[in-house]
């Protein structure tokens, strides 16, 4: 083959790559446009600050609901992280041959389960028990779908973490657990932090779970153990609603949800930051 | 300070390959001895069941008796005798997460060390023994993964001695290191065989011969010959070592 022809090939490739690329991301750039478009106009200042309007009154926000969606964001991850990691470096580390096996095959099943299932098991173990719905059933309910998440891409960046790290410091005479903890979890920690943050930006914006654990509220919540407004919720129903000021308004719930989701894991990165982080 | 290590009929395996087989040897207390053999004799293995990171290998198991100083590390704790028995490694790896400083006292800081002087004091003389301390100290709080190849090679070995073992196993630090850093290495064992156990596994019989006292000659799992490393390179014993040594397969 000339020259001249494998500079052709090359160039025909990478610009197949490229066009490849470019779709993948393009359904992305609409849906953000769209919002955006759709969405800005009804943003405002209220939007953040004001509890949604009696029905037939113009203007009014979703302030309940942005606090609600952080409040069951924030349960989901007190309850969902410390598991999700430390059964990724369970996962990971165990010498065992079979246990990891059995629940690395269980974790991707809970991931396979639908949310509207994990809504009925929450409501099942907490919102029947207590006898009301709450934000602490809806943050559970979080939970359990972010756990199987993080605890398998915490496993797959403990295991990218070089075989000889390990190794230097167990030569060193540090424990397994020690090795685990301050040297192979650091050097994974962007890797893991991007799983956590895939994880996050995935219950933001479940609404299946939230409908009979969290359920909703108009007004601010009461407390942990009472009903809870949340971003998705209110946007689902001012979407079905035939108000044309409620559709503006669900639009902006969406783009703020976006936005949240953005903000989160900008700070989740910057928070989380190595001081080396060209190490990676 | 340095330690002797005796091993008496040590066998390894990684699951059914039978790698080391009923080798003998004795390790002189505060000499430099040097394993060589072509690729595959079991070397590698061999010096990690001196401190037993073999067994670290999911599969992979040792019997046998090695006594350092009389005892035997197969019946403690191996966190207890990788401390007395230090490692470094083919390819230098720092902990990529940490500063040169940090790295320097990784071994003593992780078991518990908080005190800041005595960190300090630590990781200067660490250094200094690794002959690394003039080229870094003034950027102690940069990336050890930033350090040059062979700079990143003392490092590993700076860290290797702060935790004061008596007997730092070598598996081919040179390897992957230029004529020069390879230089500044072998000077650097020279002088650290003074007060420690060293035993070095290389592909470079050249290296050998210009820092080790003793050499062991391994072939396909089996201790073949080992002397004065001096004795061994001019007047080989054993047939089999002569024709490795003169080049003829290896």
């Amino acid at each position: 083959m000339t020259t001249r022809g494998r500079h052709v090939k090359s160039a025909a490739i990478g610009g197949l790559t490229a066009v490849a690329a470019l779709v993948v991301v393009t359904p992305l750039l609409l849906v953000f446009g769209f919002l955006l478009y759709q969405g800005a106009a009804a943003v405002n200042l209220d939007f953040f600050t004001h509890l949604p309007k009696p029905v037939g009154e113009v203007g009014g926000g979703m302030a309940n609901a942005i606090v609600g969606s952080l409040i069951l964001l924030a349960l989901a991850a007190a309850l969902g992280l410390p598991l999700g990691i430390l059964g990724g470096m369970y996962l990971a580390e165990s010498q065992d041959r079979r246990l990891p096996l059995i629940l690395r095959f269980l974790a991707d099943v809970l991931n396979g389960v639908p949310s509207i299932v994990i809504g009925i098991f929450a409501y099942t173990v907490l919102v029947l028990p207590m006898r009301r719905f709450s934000a602490l059933a809806g943050g559970f309910a979080l939970a359990v779908i972010m756990v199987p998440i993080v605890l398998r891409t915490t496993e797959e960046m403990l295991r990218l973490v070089p075989r000889t790290l390990r190794e230097a410091g167990l030569g060193l005479g540090l424990s397994r657990w020690k090795v685990a903890v301050r040297v192979v979890l650091p050097t994974a920690r962007a890797g893991i932090v991007t799983g956590v943050m895939v994880s996050i930006a995935r219950v933001a914006g479940e609404t299946a779970p939230l409908l009979f654990t969290a359920f909703g509220n108009r007004f601010w919540h009461g407390g942990l153990d009472q009903p809870i407004a949340a971003l998705p919720l209110q946007i689902f129903a001012y979407a079905i609603a035939p108000y044309d000021d409620w559709h503006r308004q669900a639009w902006a719930g969406a783009l703020v949800l976006i936005g949240l989701v953005f903000v989160v894991s900008l700070a989740a990165r910057v928070a989380t930051r190595g001081r080396y982080s060209a190490a990676r | 300070m340095a330690d002797g290590i005796l091993v008496k009929q040590l066998n390894a395996w990684f699951g059914v390959t039978h790698v080391l087989k009923d080798v003998d040897l004795s390790v002189t207390p505060g000499g430099l001895t040097a394993i060589i053999g072509p690729s595959g004799c079991g070397k590698s293995t061999f010096v990690r069941c001196l401190n037993r990171m073999h067994e670290v290998i999911p599969g992979a198991r040792a019997t046998g008796t090695v006594l350092l100083e009389g005892d035997d590390l197969y019946a403690q704790d191996p966190v207890v005798i990788r401390r007395r028995v230090g490692m470094v490694f083919q390819k230098a790896n720092p902990f990529p997460t940490m500063s040169v400083f940090d790295n320097a006292v990784a071994g003593i800081r992780l078991a518990g060390v908080r005190n800041r002087a005595r960190l300090r004091e630590a990781a200067e003389r660490a250094l200094r023994q690794a002959a690394l301390w003039d080229e870094v100290k003034d950027q102690l709080g940069r990336s050890g993964a930033s350090l040059s190849g062979g700079q990143q090679q003392r490092l590993c070995i700076a860290r290797a001695l702060a935790v004061e073992p008596s007997v730092l196993l070598m598996d081919e630090p040179c390897s992957a290191l230029d004529p020069i850093a390879t230089a500044k290495i072998e000077e650097l064992m020279l002088d650290l065989r003074r007060h420690l156990t060293i035993v070095i596994v290389t592909h470079n019989m050249q290296q050998a011969a210009r820092v080790s006292e003793w050499t062991a000659f391994f072939l396909m799992g089996e201790l073949i010959e080992m002397g004065v490393t001096k004795e061994l390179f001019t007047t080989p014993r054993d047939s089999r070592t002569e024709a490795y040594i003169t080049g003829r397969f290896g």
